[in-house]
C-alpha cells in the first residue's frame, strides 16, 4: 500500500511570489521523512504540494513533477481529488467536522464518497480508531460530537479520519504544534506505528521531534527575505543531526538561528 | 508539464483509488473519472489544465447562474418598468416630470410626478432629521453606555421595531398617534405658523393625517435600520484608540467624541442613507396615515397628499387598463431610480472604508 | 473625619487633578441624552404593542377566529374568523421561501466559495445591496408588469409570492454569506485532504456547519415578508372566502384583510382590523421564536 514519492525540480508560487525554488527529493515507502527549517522556508508549502492541497489557495500553482510510484500527480489527466484520496493529510490544528459524531468523522471520507453500508462503515471506523490509538478512549461515545474530545484526542481523531480512507501516503503538517506534551508523545508513538503501513512525511518546528520520529530529515532554508525557500540538505536523520554536510544545517540544528 | 505517458489513459488508475482489497471500499461513485481537461478558471498564469469533476462543474454552474440571475433581475426590474411606462408616457398630455397634477384616466392621460416626488422626499427627509440623532444616541447607548450584560437584550428590543409590519405602524400612526399629536401640531401651527413649514396645510390638524404624523411614524421605522448598522460600526472602533484617549484623562464623552464618532462617521452616514432609501419607498404606513388631497403640496408639514408609493398603492386595485397602470408604473420607475441612487450612494460611502470589514 | 486630623496633615496638593465643571457637565449631558434616545425609541414600541393588544386581543380568544373565514358575513355582522387570511399569509410566505431560499443560498455559496473578489462577484454583491433597498411597491409593480401586463396572467397569490421572492433573496443572501464566511477554512481543507470534491465539501460540510444560523435567518426573513402589504395590494384581490389555490382567484392575507376592512368604519370593521393585527403579530412572533428555537436545537454541540 505504501508508495514512494519522488519530487523533481518542483517550483511553487503564490501568485507572482516564488515561494519554493527547485526542490528535488525522494521519500521511500514505509519511512518517516521530516521537513525542518525556519519559519517561511517553504516546508509546509512543499508538503501541501505533495497532495495538491497547495492549489486550493487562490493564485497558488506548482511547476515540476511529483511522482507517486512513478506517476506524476500533476499530470493533466490526473484529478486532484483522486490524488488527495491517495495521499492523506493531517493538519496543524485538529479540525474534526463539528456537525458530525466521532464515528461519522472517522468515516466521513468514505461516506462522502458514497459508501452507505452501515456494517462496513462501523468496521472501518473501529479499525481506523484502533489504528489511531483512540478506540479505547472513545468506543463508548462514538455518537457524541467530535468537538467534545480533548485537543490530543481530536488530533488522533483526525489521523483516524485520514487513515480510514486507506491512503498510500500520510502528510502531517506540524501535527503536534497545538498539543500539550503528553498528547504530543501519544502522536509520536502513533507515527511509529503508522510507519508500518504508510509512507509518512511530517513537517515539524521541533527538532527533537524530528530526531525522535523520522528516518530521514530534509532541511529547508531561504536565502533571504523575499527569496524563495530551498531544500538545503536531505539525509538520514542521524547524519543530519550528528554530522550535516552543510554549514547552514549545522547552524540551524545547533540553534544558531531559526 | 503534460506527461506524454499519461495522456490518453483512462484517468491514471493508480491514483484513482481503485479497489484495494481488504475492507477498504474507497471506490464508490466518486472515484473513477474521465479525463476531460477543463479550463483553469481563466487564470493565464496557470500552465496546466485542471480536471474538474462533473459534480463540481454542475454545482459551480448553478451557483454562478444564481449570481447572474440576481444581477439580471435588477436590470429586468428597470427594463420592464420602462417598457410598460413608455406607451403611457407617450400618450401623456402633461409634462411627466414637472406637472403637479395626476390624472391617470386612460381616456385623458395627464399625469405629472412632481408633487408626488416632492411629498416623498419631503416626508422622508423630515423622518430622517428626526431619526438620525435618535439613532446615533441609541447606537452610542448600546455600544458605549449600556451595561455589558444588558446591551444584547436592549439591542434586541430596538431590533423588534424592525419586526413590526409597516401596516401596523400605519394603523397605530393614523388612529392612535395622529390624534395624540394634534395638540403639538396645533401649537406649532398657532405660534410658528408664519414659517411655511408649520403653515396650515391641506390636512385637518385635529384628525392629524399629515406629513407631520407620517414623518414621525417613518422616523420610528427608520430607528432600527440606522441603529443596527451604526452600532456595528461603532463596535469596531479600535480599542487602541479608545485606550489612548482614556490614558490622556478624557471623560467618557470626550473619548466618544475623539475616537468613536470620527471612526464611525462614514458608517453612520451610510446607515442614514439606507434609512432614507427605506423611507422613500415606504408604502402602506404612509397610505393609511396621509389624507388624500387634490390641493398642491405647499411645503407644510401639515399638508396631506401622497407619496409616489402611496399613490401607486391607492390605485393598485383599479389597475385594469394598461395605459392607466402605465402611468403608475412610470411613477414607480422614478421611485426605483431614486432609491437605486440613494442606496448606491450609501454603499459607496461605506465601501471605501476597509476598516469596517 | 475630625478636623483635628485634617489640620495635622501636611498641605499637599490633591493626588488627582480635578476635572473642570464644564467637562463634567458635558459628560453628564451626553449620558443623559444618549440614554434618553434609547428610552425614546422604546416608547413607540411599547405604545404600539399595547395599542394593538388592547384593541385586538379580545377577538382572538375565540376558536372561530382561527377556524372560520368571513364568508357570508356582511360588514355589520360580528363573528367569523380570519382563517382564510392566515392560510393566505402562510401560503404566500411558504411559496416565496421555497423559491427564494435555494436561489439565495446558491448566490451566497457563489460569493463565498467561488466568486471571492472576481468582477462578477462584486457585481452580485452590489446587486444584492441594491435589491435589499428596492421598495416593496416597486417589486410589486415589476411583477405586475411581468406577470399581468406582459404574460397576460391574472393577478394571483403566486404573483404575490414572486414579488416577495425579490424582497427575500437579499436578506437570505446576506445572512448566509456572513455565516459561510465564518466557517473555518480548516474544515474545507480537511475535506479536500480526504479526497472529497469541492461541491460535496460545500454541500455536506460547509453548509451543514452554518445551517442553524441559516435556518434562523430564513425564518426571520419569512416573518418579514409575511407582513408586507404593498405586494398583496397590487397583485391579488381580497376575498372573504377560503382559497387554497395560489394560481387562481383572489386570496386573502392578514395585511390585505386589514387594508380591506379598514374601510369598514364601524365596530365590526375595527374588530376585524385589530384582531388581524394581533394575529399577524402573533404569527410573526411565532416565526421569530421558531427561528431561535430551531437554531438552539440544531446548534453545534460539543458534549
Amino acid at each position: 500500500m505504501a508508495k514512494r514519492i519522488d519530487v523533481k525540480d518542483l517550483n511553487l508560487f503564490y501568485g507572482k511570489f516564488h515561494a519554493v525554488d527547485q526542490v528535488s527529493l525522494a521519500v521511500p515507502p514505509r519511512n518517516v521523512t521530516a521537513f525542518i527549517g525556519p519559519s517561511g522556508c517553504g516546508k509546509s508549502t512543499v508538503l501541501r504540494s505533495l497532495n495538491r492541497m497547495h492549489e486550493v489557495i487562490p493564485g497558488a500553482r506548482a511547476e515540476g513533477k511529483v511522482l507517486l510510484d512513478g506517476e506524476d500527480i500533476y499530470a493533466s489527466t490526473v484529478d486532484p481529488v483522486s490524488v488527495r484520496r491517495t495521499i492523506g493529510m493531517v493538519f496543524q490544528r485538529p479540525n474534526p467536522f463539528p456537525t458530525m459524531s466521532i464515528r461519522d468523522n472517522v468515516v466521513a471520507g468514505l461516506k462522502l464518497a458514497g459508501l452507505r453500508d452501515r456494517k462496513k462503515l462501523d468496521e472501518v471506523a473501529e479499525r481506523a480508531l484502533r489504528g489511531a490509538n483512540l478506540w479505547a478512549e472513545v468506543k463508548d461515545r462514538l455518537n457524541r460530537p467530535g468537538g467534545g474530545l480533548s485537543g490530543g484526542q481530536q488530533q488522533r481523531l483526525c489521523i483516524a479520519r485520514a487513515i480510514a480512507v486507506q491512503p498510500d501516503v500520510l502528510l502531517m503538517d506540524e501535527p503536534c504544534s497545538a498539543l500539550d506534551p503528553i498528547s504530543t508523545l501519544a502522536i509520536e508513538d502513533l507515527i511509529q506505528e503508522l510507519k508500518k503501513d504508510f509512507t509518512i512525511v511530517i513537517v515539524t518546528h521541533n527538532m527533537q521531534q524530528a530526531a525522535r520520529v523520522s528516518d530521514q530529515t530534509a532541511f529547508f532554508n531561504l536565502a533571504g527575505v523575499g527569496q524563495p525557500g530551498r531544500l538545503i540538505e536531505l539525509d538520514d536523520t542521524e547524519k543530519i543531526f550528528s554530522n550535516p554536510t552543510q554549514k547552514a544545517t549545522e547552524d540551524y540544528i545547533s540553534g544558531r538561528f531559526g | 508539464m503534460s506527461d506524454s505517458d499519461t495522456v490518453g489513459r483512462p484517468g491514471a488508475p493508480g491514483l484513482a483509488g481503485g479497489p484495494r482489497g481488504g475492507a477498504a471500499p474507497d471506490t464508490a461513485p466518486e472515484a473513477p473519472i474521465t479525463p476531460t481537461p477543463q479550463g483553469s478558471d481563466g487564470d493565464p498564469a496557470k500552465p496546466t489544465k485542471v480536471i474538474t469533476r462533473p459534480g463540481d462543474k454542475i454545482f459551480k454552474t448553478l451557483t454562478v447562474g444564481s449570481g447572474v440571475f440576481v444581477v439580471v433581475m435588477i436590470a429586468l426590474i428597470g427594463i420592464f418598468l420602462l417598457i410598460q411606462a413608455i406607451p403611457s408616457l407617450a400618450d401623456n398630455n402633461a409634462n411627466f416630470l414637472f406637472s403637479r397634477d395626476w390624472n391617470a384616466d386612460p381616456a385623458n392621460l395627464a399625469f405629472g410626478v412632481l408633487d408626488l416626488l416632492l411629498v416623498t422626499i419631503f416626508s422622508s427627509v423630515f423622518a430622517l432629521i428626526i431619526a438620525m440623532p435618535v439613532s446615533l444616541g441609541i447606537a452610542l447607548f448600546l455600544t458605549q453606555y449600556a451595561p455589558r450584560r444588558l446591551a444584547r437584550p436592549f439591542a434586541y428590543l430596538v431590533d423588534l421595531l424592525a419586526a413590526v409590519p409597516s401596516i401596523i405602524y400605519g394603523l397605530w400612526g393614523a388612529y392612535v398617534l395622529a390624534p395624540a399629536l394634534s395638540p403639538i401640531s396645533k401649537w406649532l401651527n398657532e405660534y410658528l405658523g408664519f414659517i411655511p413649514l408649520f403653515a396650515s396645510g391641506s390636512s385637518n390638524l385635529v384628525i392629524g393625517q399629515t406629513i407631520f404624523t407620517a414623518g414621525i411614524v417613518l422616523a420610528v421605522m427608520l430607528l432600527p435600520i440606522i441603529t443596527a448598522i451604526t452600532r456595528e460600526v461603532f463596535d469596531r472602533t479600535p480599542p487602541m484608540q479608545v485606550e489612548g484617549a482614556l490614558a490622556l484623562g478624557a471623560t467618557k464623552w470626550e473619548v466618544i467624541r475623539t475616537t468613536v464618532l470620527p471612526f464611525g462617521r462614514a458608517g453612520y452616514i451610510s446607515a442614514s442613507m439606507l434609512g432614507l432609501g427605506r423611507a422613500l419607498g415606504e408604502t402602506i404606513a404612509v397610505l393609511i396615515i396621509l389624507s388624500s388631497t387634490t390641493k398642491h403640496f405647499s411645503f407644510s408639514l401639515f399638508d396631506g397628499g401622497d407619496t409616489i408609493a402611496s399613490k401607486i398603492a391607492r390605485a393598485a386595485q383599479e389597475f385594469n387598463d394598461p395605459r392607466g397602470a402605465g402611468a403608475y408604473i412610470a411613477a414607480g420607475l422614478v421611485l426605483f431610480v431614486l432609491t437605486f441612487v440613494v442606496n448606491a450612494f450609501a454603499r459607496s460611502i461605506i465601501s471605501g472604508h476597509k476598516e469596517y470589514e | 473625619m475630625s478636623t483635628a486630623t485634617d489640620l495635622d496633615r501636611p498641605a499637599t496638593p490633591p493626588a488627582f487633578q480635578e476635572i473642570n465643571a464644564s467637562r463634567r457637565f458635558k459628560n453628564r449631558l451626553a449620558t443623559v441624552l444618549v440614554a434618553g434616545a434609547f428610552v425614546f425609541a422604546l416608547a413607540p414600541l411599547v405604545w404600539l404593542l399595547i395599542t394593538v393588544l388592547a384593541k385586538g386581543l379580545r377577538y382572538v380568544f375565540n376558536a372561530d377566529w382561527w377556524q372560520k373565514s368571513l364568508a357570508g358575513l356582511t360588514s355589520r355582522q360580528f363573528g367569523g374568523g380570519v382563517y382564510h387570511a392566515i392560510i393566505g399569509t402562510l401560503l404566500q410566505g411558504l411559496i416565496c421561501a421555497v423559491i427564494a431560499v435555494p436561489i439565495a443560498i446558491l448566490v451566497a455559496v457563489y460569493l463565498v466559495e467561488y466568486g471571492k473578489r472576481s468582477r462578477l462577484a462584486r457585481a452580485v454583491t452590489f446587486t444584492v445591496d441594491i435589491l435589499s433597498g428596492v421598495p416593496s411597491i416597486v417589486a410589486a409593480l415589476f411583477i405586475y408588469a411581468l406577470w399581468v401586463t406582459t404574460l397576460g396572467l391574472p393577478r394571483s397569490a403566486f404573483a404575490v409570492s414572486l414579488a416577495l421572492v425579490l424582497l427575500m433573496i437579499p436578506v437570505v443572501v446576506r445572512t448566509t454569506e456572513e455565516l459561510l464566511k465564518i466557517v473555518p477554512d480548516e474544515l474545507r481543507e480537511a475535506a479536500y485532504a480526504l479526497g472529497v470534491p469541492k461541491w460535496k465539501t460545500i454541500v455536506k460540510i460547509v453548509i451543514p456547519t452554518a445551517m442553524s444560523g441559516i435556518i434562523t435567518g430564513i425564518s426571520l426573513a419569512v416573518a418579514r415578508v409575511m407582513g408586507e402589504t404593498a405586494p398583496v395590494l397590487v397583485l391579488v384581490g381580497y376575498t372573504a372566502y377560503i382559497n387554497y389555490d395560489p394560481f387562481d382567484g383572489n386570496m386573502a392575507s392578514l395585511p390585505l384583510l386589514m387594508t380591506a376592512e379598514r374601510l369598514t368604519t364601524n365596530a365590526v370593521g375595527e374588530a376585524r382590523v385589530w384582531g388581524a393585527a394581533v394575529t399577524l403579530i402573533l404569527i410573526i412572533t411565532v416565526f421569530n421564536l421558531l427561528g431561535s428555537l430551531i437554531s438552539r436545537l440544531t446548534s453545534l454541540k460539543t458534549k
